[in-house]
């Protein structure tokens, strides 16, 4: 007994020592982050004036979930304001678990990087953050997106989120597959917008020529949720909550018939085994020939592979599109923002370091480059004088064809987090061939009964 | 067995009591701190509207209400109904399986043995998570191994959607909970046959008893108590399954148990005024009817 | 000797076909991991997989490693944080910084050792306590550890990061160890073990004037070694794939585990089949090499355990 303990003992630091010789060619400039670790415990006289480590952590964002792209701008923010930043990045999978677990604890990050559905409908206004609103004064007012703005803006006027960038979620083909099912008539390259009737036969030609699964209406879970809501809710042209935010209505004549086609048309499967990012990795690999959970940094870089804008895996031309619509109509893109919000630790110094921080990244300077980092838009034209453009050719065409299409931030609507698994339930019962009228009753209730008991 | 009670006089007893309570304490600290109390608490919860957002929303006391809406949720009721399917399909089969497997190994080569043993414990020490993490991708609609293989077979002409289908997405988690649960047991039962009585295997075949007769009559009484052990792992085993709800469909596919549910509510759903207390008066239930199911397990081991 | 002596029966040929098949096929996971990780990425996602690597590659291996990084070894000292300022836990770091990946194995390798040495200690005594000695409230005690046995973690998820958060253990690897060293599995074990010790051996140690602790270290707990040694392999697999406590209770990177690790690779918005294969790879090789190496012990250790039911 006492000799396998020892050779476990043993192995632990045989494995240690391995870890070190094997890796260091892999390491990588160390700064000594590390060992600013207890230095707190010495220096608590200079508390008031703002603490000298803070916690970040951030949602992977667009290219924000890269630590290789985000870290030159964190250690040029340590090295102006000297103040340490412990980073982490979260999943969308896990990444609410982990948060709500640490606010049930009150170990909160100090701050965040999310969009407002979280940021301001969940945790700001169940009073976990900070009012940000001393933060933004009239310049910044007349600066700043007015919709991404609003969208940071709880009822009462706090402003729980500061806004970075936002960027309109539309739907991508694989071009080459298209011209290959001969059904590239459909796609026009100019505007990048179709009508239901080019989209349907767009599939058709697709399935007609490759079988299978063209597109999948995706619902294993919440992952990348807006690109089935919009491809459903575009496709009669139909809202799926009320104007101020605080019911659902998707029990909508529109939202059934969208269903019903979907369900009933060769090549799109409703498939419950695939999220979002699945069903993105299924597109790059060309598995699948449309993908509906796209936007510019998909486009930019498709499934974060780094294997060059634009193609997939196999080198296939990849065409982002807009979600069809009945003739006539213009498409109302999913909107996204994204920006920092800071946790309310109770510790005065902290929250004054995540104000420095929130200041640093969002009202400043440097603001472009952090836009720059997202592969998104910044949700402001100016900042402190300096102005905000983005260079990259490909963001600046897509700015150009998708974002006039962006529609409004319902994500807000109370009782949200409810509602998306109500979302992707029904999604899964329509699959599973349950009668769709009635699924629809039921789970918009549902949503309902959620929005009611928030 | 060692001292009968009541001949031990009082000083002694309060000598027991001490040394008794002094060696249990190290483990008490543990249990009592991290299983216990958290247990009492979450009772208590169980009777209120607690919730993450105490800033904004105080905790009421709300009596029975947790529980009596419980049982009109339908998503619990399936969650509580997929668990004790899992539980009582796994367990058995598990048993079965084990058995069957080490009784077959048993007369084999001891290399072969120890070969076909060590093979069928992998899958326990490869981990939970990487084994979810490679079975999500054999099971692929698209590109899995599993649909390549059966399609090349002939058995199927469309791909199966394992995970996406309620249909299989439960039966599919349960299989890949078996393949990490009968290690152990099989490793269990080959010693178990190892220190049956020979002479009472003999004197049975003696008497022109068959090799099925000899095993259910002879064997099996005697494999009782690591039997009563295996179905204790077991059921233990089959109430972990949490990762791979998690990690495979997130409660859908019809595929939701009370597990996954608490952690869902308690986490996802914190908007929802109460979801703590729900959430906790979910653990009540399904802490009372694992202490029935475990209560009934030693009573029927009892009896042997 | 016995083996030879029993024949070649039908039934024992087709059983043993269908032993190897099912050995194959329970192998095939941990094939198909070791090998994924060894294609590369269009390999992986080619529709028709291919049974062995056309290619060799260790690129999926450089990306995972270059993901992330974080210092070798850090560790916080538990309840630091009460008696420090701002109730920053005081933490101890070594080592140069890894890719993170090789230090969730190195937590995860500490995490298991700490877990499996604390319930071993607090479980031999405890059992033993309960077997053979006669304190008052005994029998309500070991009711209350047969009953929580079995409970999930899940029960108590919400009372339990309460508590690990006052106790400023949240986001440490204690926060995991000492829930586990809670579980009562292991005094169960024990007292089971403990139970054939034979009495008359503890009552002349006592008439030799041996003190309580004496007794138990130099009597019983060579009489309970093999026990001991059961509930060690439990305990060490099941802390290493207790994935459950670890996702509630650590929260930033460089204090994941490696499963954890796995799991965040896999939700991420880019899914890389390449690189979890690599992490799946890199969790389940280094403690299946272990296992071979002394599985002579596990073996004998599970077994010894069990049969004294």
């Amino acid at each position: 007994m006492k000799k396998l303990l020892a050779v476990l003992l043993a192995m632990t630091m045989v494995l240690g020592l391995a870890a070190c010789g094997g890796n260091n060619s892999q390491t990588t400039d160390t700064p000594p982050a590390s060992t600013d670790a207890p230095a707190p415990a010495e220096t608590p006289a200079e508390a008031p004036s703002g603490a000298d480590s803070i916690t970040v952590w951030v949602y992977p964002v667009g290219g924000w979930g890269d630590e290789a792209k985000v870290k030159p701008l964190i250690d040029k923010f340590t090295a102006d304001t000297g103040i340490s930043v412990n980073m982490e990045w979260l999943a969308y999978a896990d990444g609410d678990d982990k948060v709500n677990s640490a606010l049930t604890g009150g170990n909160a990050p100090d701050v965040i990087m999310e969009g407002p559905e979280r940021l301001v409908a969940n945790w700001g206004v169940n009073g976990h953050m900070v009012d940000l609103r001393d933060m933004i004064d009239d310049e910044d007012r007349s600066e700043i997106l007015p919709a991404a703005l609003e969208a940071g803006t709880a009822a009462d006027g706090s402003v729980y989120l500061y806004p970075m960038f936002n960027v309109a979620h539309c739907m991508a083909v694989n071009y080459t597959a298209v011209k290959e099912a001969g059904a590239e008539a459909n796609i026009d390259l100019e505007t990048r917008t179709w009508t239901v009737d080019q989209f349907d036969a767009t599939v058709k030609a697709l399935y007609d020529k490759f079988g299978g699964t063209v597109a999948a209406v995706y619902c294993a879970g919440q992952g990348g949720d807006q690109g089935t809501r919009e491809l459903i809710r575009n496709r009669y042209g139909t809202k799926l909550t009320n104007a101020d935010h605080t019911a659902y209505t998707w029990n909508s004549p529109e939202v059934i018939n969208a269903l019903t086609d979907l369900k009933n048309m060769d090549g799109i499967a409703f498939d419950a085994s695939l999220q979002g990012g699945d069903e993105i990795a299924k597109f790059y690999q060309g598995v699948l020939k449309m993908a509906f959970c796209w936007n510019a940094a998909q486009q930019l870089d498709p499934n974060s592979a780094g294997t060059g804008e634009g193609k997939t895996l196999t080198g296939d031309e990849i065409v982002y599109m807009t979600f069809p619509t009945q003739p006539g109509k213009d498409p109302e893109e999913g909107s996204g923002v994204w920006g920092l919000g800071a946790f309310d630790t109770g510790d005065a110094g902290r929250i004054e370091a995540a104000k420095t921080f929130i200041k640093y990244m969002c009202d400043s300077e440097n603001c472009s480059q952090a836009g720059d980092i997202s592969n998104f838009f910044s949700c402001r034209s100016k900042a402190e004088g300096v102005e905000i453009k983005s260079s990259n050719p490909l963001l600046v065409e897509y700015y150009g064809k998708m974002m006039p299409y962006m529609g409004e931030y319902y994500q807000i609507t109370k009782g949200w987090a409810g509602a998306r698994t109500e979302w992707w339930n029904m999604l899964q019962r329509v699959g599973a061939g349950d009668d769709i009228a009635e699924t629809v009753a039921k789970y918009e209730a549902n949503a309902n009964a959620a929005a009611a008991a928030g | 067995m060692a001292n009968s009670p009541n001949k031990i006089s009082r000083a002694l007893q309060r000598r027991e009591n001490v040394a008794g309570y002094l060696f249990m304490l190290p483990s008490l600290i543990f249990f009592v701190g991290f299983v216990v109390v958290p247990m009492i608490i979450c009772i208590g919860y169980g009777f209120t509207d607690a919730n993450m957002n105490s800033k904004t929303a105080a905790t009421t006391f709300v009596g029975l209400k947790n529980f009596i809406d419980l049982w009109q949720d339908e998503t619990f009721l399936l969650a509580l109904k997929n668990t004790f399917l899992i539980v009582v399909v796994s367990v058995p089969t598990v048993c079965l399986f084990s058995l069957w497997v080490s009784s077959a190994i048993y007369h084999l080569k001891s290399a072969a043995l120890s070969a076909f043993r060590i093979i069928f414990y992998l899958p326990v020490i490869t981990g939970s998570v990487a084994v979810t993490v490679v079975w999500k991708w054999m099971y692929d609609n698209y590109t899995g191994i599993l649909n390549y293989v059966l399609k090349g077979a002939g058995l199927i002409e469309q791909n199966i959607n394992f995970l996406g289908d309620e249909r299989f997405a439960l039966w599919c988690i349960i299989l890949i909970l078996f393949t990490t649960s009968v290690g152990q047991p099989i490793v269990l039962y080959v010693s178990a046959l190892g220190n049956v009585d020979q002479t009472l295997v003999e004197a049975a075949e003696v008497d022109g008893a068959t090799d099925i007769q000899v095993f259910w009559k002879v064997k099996w009484p005697q494999m009782m108590p690591t039997t009563l052990y295996i179905l204790v792992i077991t059921t233990i085993n089959s109430f972990q399954c949490f990762a791979l709800i998690q990690l495979l469909t997130q409660g859908g596919s019809g595929t939701n148990t009370v597990m996954y549910y608490i952690y869902y509510t308690a986490f996802k759903l914190t908007e929802q005024r109460g979801h703590f207390g729900y959430a906790n008066a979910m653990g009540v239930v399904l802490a009372i009817f694992i202490g029935i199911l475990s209560a009934i397990q030693f009573k029927l081991g009892k009896e042997k | 000797m016995k083996l030879g002596e029993k024949r070649a029966t039908p039934y024992r040929v087709i059983s043993v076909i269908i032993l190897v098949i099912l050995a194959l096929l329970f192998l095939f996971p941990l094939y198909w991991i070791i090998t994924g990780s060894l294609k590369p990425v269009t390999e992986i996602l080619n529709p028709t997989p291919s049974f062995f690597p056309k290619e060799f590659t260790l690129n999926n291996f450089d990306r995972l490693f270059a993901k992330r990084s974080a210092p070798l070894w850090e560790l916080a000292v538990p309840f630091s944080a009460q008696f420090s300022a701002r109730h920053q836990p005081i933490i101890f770091s070594a080592g140069p910084t890894v890719p993170a990946a090789i230090r969730w194995l190195v937590n995860t390798v500490f995490m298991a050792v700490a877990a499996m040495l604390l319930t071993c200690i607090t479980a031999a005594m405890a059992g033993y306590a309960l077997a053979k000695k006669r304190f008052q409230g005994r029998a309500i005690l070991f009711s209350l550890i047969v009953c929580a046995m079995a409970l999930p973690k899940q029960v108590i998820l919400i009372p339990l990061i309460k508590e690990i958060s006052a106790l400023h253990m949240w986001d440490s690897l204690w926060a995991v160890i000492v829930p586990t060293v809670g579980w009562p599995f292991g005094v169960f074990l024990m007292k089971q073990f403990s139970e054939s010790i034979p009495g008359e051996i503890l009552e002349a140690a006592r008439i030799d004037g041996s003190s309580e602790w004496h007794t138990f270290y130099n009597v019983v707990t060579p009489m309970i070694k093999p026990g001991i040694g059961a509930l060690a392999i439990f305990t060490f697999i099941n802390s290493w794939n207790d994935y459950f406590l670890q996702l509630i209770m650590l929260g930033s990177g460089s204090n994941y585990t490696i499963s954890l690790g796995i799991a965040t690779l896999q939700s991420e918005t880019s899914i890389d089949l390449g690189i979890l294969m690599a992490g799946a790879a890199l969790a389940a090789v280094p403690i299946i090499i272990v296992f071979l190496i002394f599985q002579k012990y596990f073996t004998q250790g599970i077994t010894m355990g069990a049969v004294k039911g």
